[in-house]
């Protein structure tokens, strides 16, 4: 498992790897923003929440057609697929390897956008609270779409049709956690829901993956 | 070591083979024969546990066929070391010297597999069932793309196989020179179009 892990870190930092790919996408929009609705900085700080985690959710979904699709391509899919190795745990470590080099980066970046968004002092703690809390929920959730869309040649589209519908729940209270956070209120109740989608995630999704992985192998 | 009994596969859900059976003993290959698009991909697939058989009996295939299909599984920004490294430690093996030396990869051993022939490729993909540890070999057209003398490292590294008391499956068109092998053409298996079971002549 962590021979698999390392070899798709390695893989993702080497040329052509897509490392980057959604951090500067993340960049982009965040920079863009401010030029299309204007520098009122009372506008900018209060979208700033939702427009963060928007970006995010939005590069988190641009990096998942690679996720799967390389592998299944050089045919290393069906090789993992008869290794010792469960498919549970071959597509668990694929959405960390997905989070290291794709959520994490967005989580690290975030504070440093926020200052670009006029983000509010106490908005920076629960932004990266939300989004440290919420990233890993995209990414094993991608994985599940990503599982679902092996194998079909430009799958892209419908991966992101399939894909945003379950992002939604993980956007809503994530944003309010962030945007709650940035005024001032209190964040529990989402922050308790954000935490559970996530976990549930987390604990259920691999099981699924793997199961149409396998229908999709044949 | 594999025995397989009353076996019917489909591919795209049209079955292909039908009441096929054979054994595999230990040290022991076996060569499929059969015209294109009988199915013997399918059905090295299905013994690899990729997909499942419409009927019939597989036993003794769990976890012990190393699979090496028409891709390498080979990622081209990593070099030859580091891929099969890979593949040594996803299957517990240790060393990955013997591999490297059985297909005289060592002297590329450092290139990225990108930069590879298409030949050099082949070598490397097969290379891995030697760090697999397992004692099936199912291998599907290995010996596309490979010149002679690759084509009698890859018959030599089978002979050290079945010398360990391994066993290999081979699906192939062309003449291996491995004399040993017994040959299985799966023509005769064709699976017969079924006549629709509740189709209904008065209807006419």
């Amino acid at each position: 498992m962590i021979a698999l892990l390392s070899r798709d870190l390695k893989l993702a930092l080497r040329a052509g790897g897509g490392f980057g790919l959604g951090l500067a996408f993340f960049l982009i929009v965040t920079v863009m923003i401010p030029f299309s609705v204007g520098p009122q900085s009372s506008l900018l700080a209060t979208i700033a929440p939702g427009v963060l985690w928007l970006g995010a959710l939005l590069a988190c979904l641009l990096s998942l057609d690679r996720l799967l699709a390389l592998d299944w391509e050089d045919g290393s899919l069906d090789l993992l697929a008869t290794a010792p190795l469960p498919l549970e745990a071959v597509v668990s470590i694929k959405a960390l390897a997905h989070w290291l080099t794709t959520g994490l980066p967005l989580v690290l970046a975030a504070p440093a956008l926020g200052v670009l968004l006029n983000l509010p002092g106490p908005g920076y703690k629960w932004l990266v609270i939300s989004l440290l809390l919420g990233t890993p929920a995209l990414s094993v959730i991608g994985t599940f779409g990503a599982a679902l869309t092996v194998g079909l040649k430009r799958g892209g589209l419908l991966l992101s049709l399939l894909v945003l519908p379950l992002y939604v729940p993980t956007l809503i209270f994530g944003a309010e956690v962030a945007r709650r956070g940035a005024v001032g209120m209190d964040t529990h109740t989402p922050l308790l829901m954000l935490a559970g989608i996530t976990a549930g995630a987390v604990a259920l999704l691999p099981f699924a993956s793997a199961a149409v992985l396998r229908v999709n192998l044949r | 070591m594999l025995k397989v009994t009353d076996l019917s596969i489909a591919r795209g859900g049209v079955p292909v083979l039908e009441g096929l059976g054979f054994m595999l003993e230990p040290g022991r290959a076996l060569v499929l024969r059969g015209p294109n698009g009988i199915g013997k991909t399918t059905l090295l697939r299905t013994l690899a546990g990729l997909q499942p058989p419409l009927s019939g009996q597989i036993d003794g295939a769990e976890d012990r066929i190393a699979y090496a299909g028409h891709s390498d599984g080979i990622k081209q920004t990593l070099s030859v070391t580091e891929n099969l490294n890979f593949w040594a430690s996803v299957f517990g093996a240790s060393g990955i010297q013997p591999a490297l030396d059985a297909y005289q990869l060592t002297d590329l051993a450092d290139r990225h597999a990108g930069n590879l022939s298409a030949g050099q490729k082949r070598r490397l993909g097969l290379s891995r069932l030697l760090v697999t540890g397992r004692p099936i070999w199912v291998l599907d057209e290995p010996t596309v793309s490979l010149d002679v003398a690759a084509v009698a490292m890859f018959v030599a590294a089978v002979r050290g196989h079945l010398g360990q008391g391994g066993a290999a499956l081979i699906a192939t068109h062309i003449d291996l020179g491995l004399a040993e092998a017994e040959v299985l053409d799966v023509g005769p298996f064709k699976a017969k179009r079924r006549a629709l079971e509740d189709f209904d002549g008065d209807f006419l």
